[in-house]
């Protein structure tokens, strides 16, 4: 049966278990619609033109999991970022791990999406926002937003700081077989409240896994949000990451993306600008090998005037991996005084990868200024014969060459405990030996 | 007395296009309506070779088979392909063999548009072959020229005197089915200029080619084909105009450069069609095919300033086939009222140690639209490729847009490609910085402007820069809001 048609016949199964009478319902079914008139999208749609999912669509994957599944606190902790200081929010298979979440309801709500659909305590809620900022018509989110059952869900109230950060774990077993998995999350943070999301997919086994999430994000007046996407996961694994940011006055908004592995990622970043004077900053490292394929496909449209957004993004190839970069700046003729910036720079270390970039501005306000800068190129052969000179091996001194490349994106990141682990990640990545322990 | 913005902006607003007048030429006109008797019956008014009407249909065949192309960032009323006509051509006596046996309202004409076909062209020294509406009438310099070798003539003229290089050339660089109105073209192309310099000789002046649509409810389907052999060299102007009417009017037009081993082809356009007046109506329709390709050694390099058009869409590409083949693009387009163009080029590096150069500067004011579009494409065997793009664009006032498309391929990890884009407007400090020096408004952003597109206008042939320079003027002056 055709993946297509197998959500279709799933959708049926999953209507009779829900309550049919919820409005969610209705978004819903609405939803399966737009995925039924559209399906998949192909090479032959601009948005697709360098990623192909056909690989993806062959696999027979179980949808719903069959069994419950558990793991051992002691077999992933290498993948949490602390033991204790951080809620957590942890899914296996696409199910809540009481056991190894630390949830939250004191000043703050970080709790599971399941929850905020079904109680009544935060219907109004569910109302003002859920698939309120994702893409309607584009044929991925709909799929997720039929079937969007499960996910994290965050509330951060008025003028609250979250004293902690959040990290939100998507564990995949294995035990399903091959398995798609569609979380949904939803953050809101109102008001001059502030919060640090750290965001994590790993599969376990070898199995085929493909993640197509949904994130939406609203970043109230003056709200202060940095949100970490962490993805090193299996070459078996793929993720389709779709992040919908909706943003008030004065907001400001981090999203930085780590992508060190995976069959196929796609990452759809998407920020709307809703007040005047808001930030949006997104940074990308990529560093990828094999056949890996990391496509990043960003979108920021200025609605707005006197806004500002930021994008760096830094890839390293090596092997036959493929790298996209499609980087979008819409500026509104009312959005003047805007400035946006967009830089993105690659390295080819072997002579089979690809990179594939398409900066694109579409600026309808005069007064901007709005400028992108994109490289392809190797490593300075100067600076490399300077290191080997100085009796620096050839190996290694091209791994520090690359570090120091990526490195500088990594300033922003404002979690000290984060920025040591990527930092490590990457010098493990490249065979960089720092000599001292970050 | 003192000239103010608003004044100025009403001025250019109303600016009448200069070159917008019709000429009463009795001419010989095809019914409206495309179908494969009015491709053969072009052929035969050709008096084509089988081989050639034969190559027309086949473009024909596929042609029913394409779809018109969307993806392009403009918007227009398709052009309704059976209510043109596609041939129209100023009636003939007969052959003209001298200046003075051609009819003097088309002298007229031409001493309107400021080219001057008689002899004083000989100070200038650049030869002429004019196609109006779609008829090659006049080539100048033949003489001169054929001493040398070189062949500039017409391609209907070509295809009879010439086959050979005809038959081996057309359609190697764009194939009859490339896209919709490559297609379109290949089967009705009724002229245009055909030019070959032969091994190791460097042409000795500018050739250039006028085009004029002149009937109304016609298309004009041109067709350039330079060849430049081995070691030769040659710089090629090309300039448009058309009356002003209400209707658009379709021009759709192929040109293919080949620069064998060591060969240098300089290709200058200045397009100036009609843009349609300041609410939008009318305006000539420019979807135009262009494509060099470059053996070993060789030198493609494209200029263009578009002032013209009220769409345009047009990528004139290089393919660097050969080892260290050069290709270069340079480019101003200028939107103003409801103009739309989305142009840019594509480079695609095939031979090791090739070079490209994009330099593109849009200038959008009013209410127009202006993209640029642009492809690097570095294939796997093309080590130590090397790209750098540059996209400026400038906006005046705040109703119009201005849009970049890069795409950028590389598969091979010896490229090195730099792009970089910038859009803004033009400062108010650098316009006080001229009035404070006496220099009015007027004048401080032509300066401006020229200043923004001077790495472009450098490029340009001499007399086509002046002729550029007063141009932009004219679209532009006084436009900043």
């Amino acid at each position: 049966m055709e993946l297509k048609e197998k959500m279709l016949s799933s959708f049926m199964v999953l209507e009779q278990e829900l309550d049919l009478s919820s409005p969610v319902h209705e978004i819903r079914s609405k939803s399966m619609k737009t995925f039924e008139a559209q399906g998949f999208p192909t090479k032959k749609q601009e948005a697709w033109k360098y990623t192909s999912l056909a690989k993806l669509l062959k696999n027979n994957y179980s949808i719903f999991p069959k069994k419950e599944s558990s793991i051992e606190l002691k077999d992933v902790k290498k993948y949490f970022l602390y033991e204790i200081d951080s809620y957590k929010v942890v899914f296996i298979d696409g199910v809540y791990s009481p056991f190894l979440s630390d949830t939250t309801h004191d000043g703050l709500d970080v709790c599971l999406l399941s929850a905020a659909l079904s109680k009544t305590k935060y219907k109004a809620r569910i109302e003002k926002y859920f698939n309120k900022v994702a893409k309607q018509d584009e044929s991925l989110t709909a799929l997720n937003t039929s079937f969007a059952k499960e996910g994290a869900y965050i509330f951060v109230p008025k003028s609250t700081v979250a004293e902690k950060p959040i990290e939100i774990i998507h564990f995949s077993t294995g035990e399903q077989g091959d398995f798609l998995l569609q979380p949904r999350s939803l953050v809101v943070v109102e008001e001059n409240a502030q919060v640090q999301i750290i965001e994590r997919h790993q599969s376990l086994a070898p199995h085929d896994v493909w993640t197509n999430t949904v994130t939406e994000i609203f970043a109230e007046k003056s709200a202060n949000i940095d949100y970490y996407k962490i993805q090193n996961d299996r070459t078996d694994a793929s993720l389709v990451d779709n992040t919908y940011i909706s943003q008030d006055q004065q907001s400001n908004v981090k999203v930085h993306t780590f992508s060190f592995g995976g069959k196929i990622t796609r990452n759809n970043l998407n920020f709307y600008h809703k007040g005047e004077h808001i930030e949006s900053t997104m940074k990308g490292i990529t560093i990828i090998e094999d056949q890996q394929h990391v496509d990043h496909y960003t979108l920021v449209h200025h609605a707005q005037p006197k806004c500002e957004s930021h994008q760096d993004y830094k890839g390293i190839f090596s092997d036959q991996a493929v790298g996209v970069f499609n980087g979008k700046i819409l500026v509104d003729k009312i959005a003047q005084k805007t400035n946006a910036f967009q830089q993105n720079n690659n390295i080819l270390l072997d002579d089979k990868a690809t990179i594939n970039t398409k900066p694109q501005l579409e600026i309808f306000a005069d007064d901007v200024k709005c400028s992108h800068g994109c490289t392809i190129g190797q490593l300075d052969e100067d600076a490399l014969f300077y290191l080997r000179s100085r009796g620096i091996p050839k190996k290694e001194a091209k791994g520090l060459l690359t570090y120091a490349f990526a490195n500088n994106v990594l300033e922003s990141v404002a979690i000290p405990s984060l920025k040591t682990r990527i930092n490590k990640l990457i010098a493990m990545k490249l065979g960089v030996n720092l000599g001292h322990d970050l | 007395m003192a000239y103010t913005e608003e004044e100025l902006k009403k001025e250019l607003e109303t600016k009448e296009y200069e070159y917008g007048f019709y000429t009463d030429i009795e001419s010989d006109t095809f019914p409206v309506g495309l179908n494969e008797d009015i491709v053969r019956a072009i052929s035969k008014r050709k008096e084509e070779p089988q081989w050639m009407t034969d190559w027309r249909l086949e473009a024909f065949v596929a042609w029913k088979e394409m779809e018109e192309p969307e993806w392009a960032n403009v918007t227009y009323k398709k052009p309704d392909f059976q209510a043109i006509s596609y041939y129209s051509a100023p009636k003939k006596k007969d052959k003209y063999t001298s200046l003075e046996e051609v009819d003097p309202e088309l002298l007229e004409t031409f001493n309107k548009l400021g080219i001057s076909i008689d002899e004083q062209k000989k100070l200038a020294g650049v030869a002429v072959d004019i196609v109006m509406d779609s008829v090659s009438v006049a080539t100048t310099f033949r003489d001169t020229l054929a001493k040398k070798g070189i062949i500039f003539c017409s391609i209907s003229e070509a295809i009879k005197e010439h086959p050979e290089l005809v038959k081996k050339y057309i359609g190697s660089v764009i194939p009859q089915k490339d896209n919709f109105y490559a297609a379109l073209n290949s089967a009705v192309f009724s002229d245009g200029s055909f030019c070959y310099i032969p091994k190791g000789v460097r042409c000795p002046m500018e050739l250039s080619t006028y085009f004029r649509i002149n009937q109304a409810g016609t298309g004009q389907f041109e067709r350039t084909l330079v060849i430049a052999d081995e070691g030769s060299y040659v710089s090629y102007l090309e300039g448009c105009t058309a009356p002003s009417r209400d209707e658009n009017q379709l021009h759709a037009a192929c040109v293919e450069l080949i620069a064998l081993d060591n060969a240098e082809i300089k290709y200058s356009t200045v397009q100036n069609w009609f843009p349609g007046d300041k609410e939008g109506k009318g305006g000539v329709f420019n979807f135009v095919t262009k494509r060099g390709i470059c053996h070993t050694n060789a030198k493609i390099s494209w200029t263009q300033v578009e002032t013209g058009s009220a769409v345009t869409w047009k990528y004139p590409s290089c393919i660097l086939k050969g080892d260290n083949a050069i290709g270069e693009f340079y480019s101003i387009a200028v939107t103003n009222n409801f103009q739309q163009a989305d142009t840019g080029t594509k480079m695609v590096h095939i031979g090791k140690n090739t070079r490209s150069t994009i330099i593109s500067k849009g200038i959008s004011a009013g209410k127009s639209q202006n993209s640029y579009r642009g492809l690097v494409q570095v294939n796997p065997k093309a080590t130590n490729a090397r790209n750098f793009s540059q996209c400026d664009s400038l906006l005046m006032g705040n109703e119009c847009g201005a849009h970049t498309f890069p795409y950028i391929e590389a598969r091979n990890n010896s490229a090195q490609i730099e792009h970089e884009a910038t859009t803004s407007k033009i400062g108010e400090d650098q316009i006080f910085y001229c009035n404070q020096r006496g220099i009015d408004t007027e004048k401080a952003i032509a300066l401006i402007v020229n200043g923004f597109s001077k790495e472009v206008l450098n490029k340009l042939p001499m007399e086509f820069a002046v002729e550029a320079q007063k141009l932009l003027e004219i679209s532009l002056e006084g436009s900043v809001g």
